[in-house]
């Protein structure tokens, strides 16, 4: 294994057809107009000495260093701002350049410490091999003067010396290093798109200053580490290459944190990781990242992380370590003794969308197969099983249509219920680079989130709706678009069934449907939502991006046929910039729901009814499947209390956090008999469990995630599991000790069972995976190299299907008791129940959940900024601190969901989307109230937590 | 010039000038201008007060302003006497004359009289190189300074 390396051009490429032949030290080369001599000159295998130029970033030409000749042209012009022209003689080294290289290169080193031996980045410093390539071998200049390299000059002070930053928890600037290239200033305005860097000063007087000449911590910085990486020299350092030093080999993985699914290359040292670096070729994130990814994998290592497997009689005992071989015997003989005792229905099982599409699929094998039911859910039942629905009704798949390049080519991006900087900041960042080109944006959100305005990006239109009316909105949205006639007739007359759209345009025309009339329950303006709609419909591509301020609602799939209603209309699917995207929430989310998690579907979302597609499997699996849907997560809740479920395998999920109602799940989660948790950590579900089984990384284990994008991604193994066990081997440990005979020595193995069975997996191999990089599905004989964009030409389902969109109003309504109503969202540095993200440095930015509140609602209620307020619903109370804030609209609150201690769900209520039962997280009737501390369910929860975790022989655990 | 503002003041006064500026193109140095004009200095709370009207980060509007030594960062005297440095001037005496203003002002450059009545600041250059060594007293240049013309100078800005 080595270091994978991978090649800087020095510009980015140049998209244009035209090509260019030049020469470059004697050797033709031919390359895309308005490329530059330097990248040119890479691509004829000529490195031309450069500091200020990576191929990251546009061509900045302050370096001096990688000058060139140009035969028949005057002086020496900047290679990485001269573009190629057609027959060009270029000349990279001659002796008047490597005079010029070697005077610049006296220059630089005269203010930089000589300490390269004990520097952090010996090895890994450009500024270090181009003093070896330009033959530096003396500083004229000396090191004396004036510099910003010492703290002290013969003694005085050396104003000009700058400490070093040490304020992020991930990454140490330190300017005694810089040489003012201005890349990690390029870096984080063209790539992350934050602009938190700038050069203060100017001449000698130059320093990189995050935010006004503040910390990088205090500034406007989002920690992506984009700088970081664009760092020539050890200015702008990992703290834990600083700790560790340079890694000796790496190996490309998948992130696994968001649906965006950025390739790193985990770089290793040893069995030790060194650090995540962004992959270029990464084909979702082409490079970059965000401080999740990056940074944010001390999880791994945390004092909290369980490593052995545990047993308990009685979830008020306390927990007994036991051998795995232990674990798997009491698992087998509970749940035989439960189906023994209450029917093979009783028992069932979750998977997740944390976990490989391998082990997802082994564990929905081992409940239709070995449990011989189909009580199998995920928790995408509580994101985006309305995506799912609605899609599928409408245009034959479940999924998005597009690839995340697609973006490059929309001209109006609507955002409908998403928080791309902050849930998918990677996503976000190549959608803010698109509006900074030129690109219409219009928001669809209660609140203003920071797309609506931020440097250097301006939403043409807010319409900041009031939360549970989606469909009125967009329903009025089309009745702007076919009262006014800019549908697009064409393509719905060759794409879609006439008569089912001439039936829908009936009804959206209906006049109750105007944003006239919708204005008075939607709060948004009327002009907002024509002007919306007109730009929508007439703007060029237009692309839709949603999230779950969509889905999770009463009316989410509903919401889901309305997106993709207005699509069709206007001719916006099935080439490059349009589309239809949901944002997945999960790093496998996409992957789990294909793999057949749901109760009535088996892998490749077909119906378990379906004969023939059981035949496949019973074929390959050699057992009878039950032909009837299983319990979906809230039934077996149900069936629970009722007392007819009674275990449950739950595999990489924390229910009691995610799932709406705590009050109910927990009353479920009590009265079963064998609750079996396998996770990292012992999380809130696990205060209820009977079996404990220690879970692994994802930097622990080979295997697939598939993204938003559709594309399935590898996994790889860079560590030895601590837990001693990758979780598809514990699932088949599991499996085996209930007597299957499962033989998989490899996850390869998994994936070749998957693609023998399932249609639009079955062009899909590690050996493929591993010549290709990446593959979106599906991928096939009719589509070999998979498919990046869907419904080219046609839908799947043959004709798209427009259905009418009936506004229902939610039932849960505010009322003089709770006359606020909440919704729910995430932040940049945490991850959804945070059971990873808290356990790392990320609680810096944000170590509790806040209680966003609008000055109107606030002053009404005596509450200040920083308050301890009371949150109260009809299902239940929680106190938090209040964040006073405009974003918010009058009558509107907002939080985040990351920390156990505030269990926001405790608030939500059962209501769910009516096809699907995803849970209605985004609208709840509140009042929020000024409070002295905890709620009592916060107490008695916090001492139910301490008493459940503790493990007999070990002092109790901190959280 | 009102030296004596507390803080938060500069913001809000601040805000009814970018307005008036923000519909120009380019607009930020003509607003840095409005704002020294009104302050005598560009106050750090006012950065992120441009930033938001003009959708910028803050960084980007710091190191605008930190690039224009004009641009400055504290209130300067009541009147600021600048002596050129550049090369004409060097050649015709600028050092000696540099050093005779420090001397009969008893300050360095960047630094203000103890009375606040005089800044000295260097710069490069007036233009004025045919009339060299050249200095300015606020908006007026002068050309051919020599101790006695500088001493006029100065009696005048302390008056």
């Amino acid at each position: 294994m080595t270091l994978i390396q991978e090649k800087d051009f020095g510009t980015p490429a140049s998209a244009s057809e035209a090509q260019v032949t030049l020469t470059i030290d004697g050797r033709q080369v031919t390359v895309p107009e308005g490329t530059s001599i330097m990248r040119a000159s890479m691509e004829a295998g000529v490195q031309v000495p450069k500091l200020c130029a990576t191929d990251m970033v546009d061509a900045f030409g302050s370096c001096r260093l990688c000058l060139v000749e140009v035969e028949g042209r005057n002086g020496t012009p900047a290679s990485c701002t001269t573009p190629v022209a057609p027959g060009l003689v270029v000349h990279t080294q001659t002796e008047r350049l490597k005079q010029i290289r070697r005077g610049v290169m006296e220059l630089y080193i005269s203010d930089h410490p000589l300490d390269c031996l004990t520097c952090a980045a010996n090895g890994d410093c450009e500024l270090q091999d181009m003093a070896g390539a330009v033959g530096l071998r003396d500083v004229r200049y000396g090191y004396d003067g004036d510099n910003h390299v010492r703290a002290r000059n013969d003694g005085e002070i050396n104003a000009k010396w700058m400490p070093k930053d040490e304020s992020n928890p991930y990454f140490a600037y330190d300017p005694s290093k810089c040489i003012v290239c201005s890349r990690c200033v390029r870096a984080c305005e063209e790539v992350q798109g934050t602009f938190a860097l700038t050069i203060e000063g100017r001449g000698f007087d130059s320093r990189v200053s995050p935010g006004m000449h503040e910390h990088f911590l205090e500034s406007e910085c989002v920690s992506c580490g984009a700088c970081v990486q664009a760092c020539p020299t050890a200015t702008l350092t990992e703290k834990s290459v600083i700790a560790i030093g340079q890694p000796e080999h790496s190996a490309v993985t998948t992130c696994a944190y968001c649906g965006v699914g950025c390739s790193f290359k985990a770089e290793m040292r040893g069995e030790e990781l060194v650090r995540m670096v962004p992959y270029k070729d990464g084909q979702a994130n082409r490079g970059h990242s965000c401080v999740k990814g990056r940074f944010a994998y001390g999880y791994a290592n945390h004092k909290d992380r369980i490593l052995n497997p545990m047993i308990r009689e009685k979830i008020t005992d306390p927990w007994r370590e036991v051998t795995w071989e232990e674990a798997f015997a009491h698992v087998a003989s509970e749940f035989k003794r439960l189906q023994y005792q209450y029917g093979r229905d009783s028992i069932g099982g979750i998977t997740s969308s944390r976990c490989t599409n391998e082990e997802t699929f082994l564990v929905q094998k081992l409940i239709r197969a070995g449990f011989g039911n189909n009580n199998v859910d995920t928790c995408a039942r509580v994101c985006h099983s309305p995506t799912g629905y609605g899609l599928g009704q409408a245009f034959g798949t479940s999924a998005g249509t597009q690839n995340f390049d697609s973006v490059e080519h929309s001209d109006v991006v609507v955002v409908i219920g998403a928080n791309p900087t902050d849930g998918h900041p990677v996503f976000g960042s190549r959608l803010k680079k698109r509006l900074r080109q030129g690109a219409k944006l219009i928001v669809i959100d209660p609140r203003r989130i920071d797309l609506v305005r931020t440097p250097h990006v301006e939403a043409a239109y807010h319409l900041p709706l009031k939360p549970g009316t989606n469909v009125a909105v967009l329903t009025a949205l089309a009745h702007v678009i076919v009262t006014e006639g800019i549908f697009d007739e064409a393509f719905i007359r060759e794409r879609c069934d006439w008569s089912e759209f001439q039936d829908w345009a009936a009804f959206v025309a209906e006049p109750q449907h105007s944003p006239e009339e919708t204005e008075t329950f939607t709060g948004v303006p009327a002009d907002l939502v024509r002007g919306a709609a007109r730009l929508y419909a007439k703007g060029g591509n237009g692309a839709i991006y949603y999230g779950l301020g969509v889905t999770e609602h009463s009316q989410g799939s509903t919401t889901v046929m309305a997106i993709a209603n207005l699509a069709m209309a206007t001719g916006n699917i099935g080439r490059p910039g349009v589309g239809v995207n949901p944002l997945r929430g999960q790093n496998n989310v996409q992957g789990s729901c294909d793999m057949g998690s749901f109760p009535h579907e088996l892998p490749g979302y077909r119906h378990i009814s379906d004969d023939a597609t059981r035949d496949t499997f019973e074929k390959m699996w050699g057992v009878t499947l039950n032909n009837e849907p299983g319990l979906r997560i809230p039934n077996m809740l149900d069936a629970a209390v009722e007392g007819t479920f009674k275990g449950i395998y739950i595999q990489g999920e924390d229910i009691l956090q995610s799932d709406p109602d705590t009050k109910h799940v927990s009353a479920g989660l009590a009265a079963m008999e064998c609750v079996v948790v396998h996770d990292l950590f012992l999380n809130e579900t696990a205060n209820y469990a009977h079996v404990f089984l220690p879970g692994s990384t994802f930097l622990e284990k080979d295997g697939t995630f598939t993204n938003a994008e559709r594309r399935i991604n590898r996994v790889r193994k860079v560590m030895s599991p601590k837990n001693g066990y990758a979780d598809w081997e514990v699932t088949q440990k599991l499996a085996q000790a209930m007597g299957l005979n499962w033989t998989y020595t490899h996850p390869s193995q998994i994936m070749d069972e998957i693609a023998a069975t399932t249609p639009s997996f079955a062009g899909v191999s590690y050996a493929y995976l591993e010549e290709k990089g990446s593959v979106q599905w599906p991928c096939n004989e009719k589509f070999p190299d998979g498919s990046p964009i869907m419904h080219v030409g046609g839908f799947v389902r043959g004709k798209g299907k427009f259905i009418r969109t009936e506004y229902v109003a939610t039932d849960e309504r505010t009322g003089p008791r709770f006359p606020l109503l909440l919704t729910t969202g995430r932040i940049l540095s945490q991850y959804n129940v945070g059971a990873q993200t808290r356990r790392t440095d990320n609680v810096v930015w944000h170590d509790e959940d806040r209680l966003e509140i609008h000055p109107h609602d606030a002053e009404q209620r005596g509450i200040k900024d920083g308050d301890w307020v009371k949150l109260a619903s009809r299902s239940g109370d929680t106190t938090l601190r209040a964040l006073i804030t405009d974003r918010v609209a009058p009558g509107v609150v907002y939080t985040t969901f990351h920390h156990p201690d505030t269990q926001a769900n405790v608030i939500t209520t059962d209501f769910s989307d009516w096809a699907t039962n995803c849970p209605e997280y985004k609208v709840t009737a509140v009042q929020v109230s000024p409070s002295n501390g905890p709620t009592e369910w916060q107490q008695d929860y916090e001492e139910l937590a301490r008493r459940s975790r503790r493990i007999a022989g070990k002092m109790e655990a901190a959280e | 010039m009102n030296l004596h503002v507390t803080s938060g003041v500069y913001a809000e006064r601040s805000r009814s000038i970018i307005r008036e500026l923000k519909h120009l193109e380019g607009p930020m140095l003509p607003i840095l201008h409005a704002l020294q004009e009104e302050f005598g200095f560009i106050p750090d709370e006012v950065k992120p007060v441009i930033a938001h009207e003009l959708n910028l980060s803050r960084a980007e509007v710091h190191g605008v302003v930190t690039f224009y030594h004009d641009f400055r960062q504290a209130p300067a005297g009541r009147h600021v006497l600048k002596l050129c440095r550049a090369e004409a001037c060097q050649a015709m005496g600028g050092d000696d004359l540099a050093d005779a203003a420090r001397r009969l002002l008893g300050i360095d450059f960047h630094q203000t009289t103890l009375d606040g009545a005089v800044t000295l600041e260097p710069v490069y250059c007036l233009g004025l190189c045919a009339c060299a060594p050249a200095a300015m007293l606020d908006e007026d240049v002068h050309g051919r300074v020599d101790e006695h013309c500088l001493g006029e100078l100065v009696a005048e800005a302390r008056r």
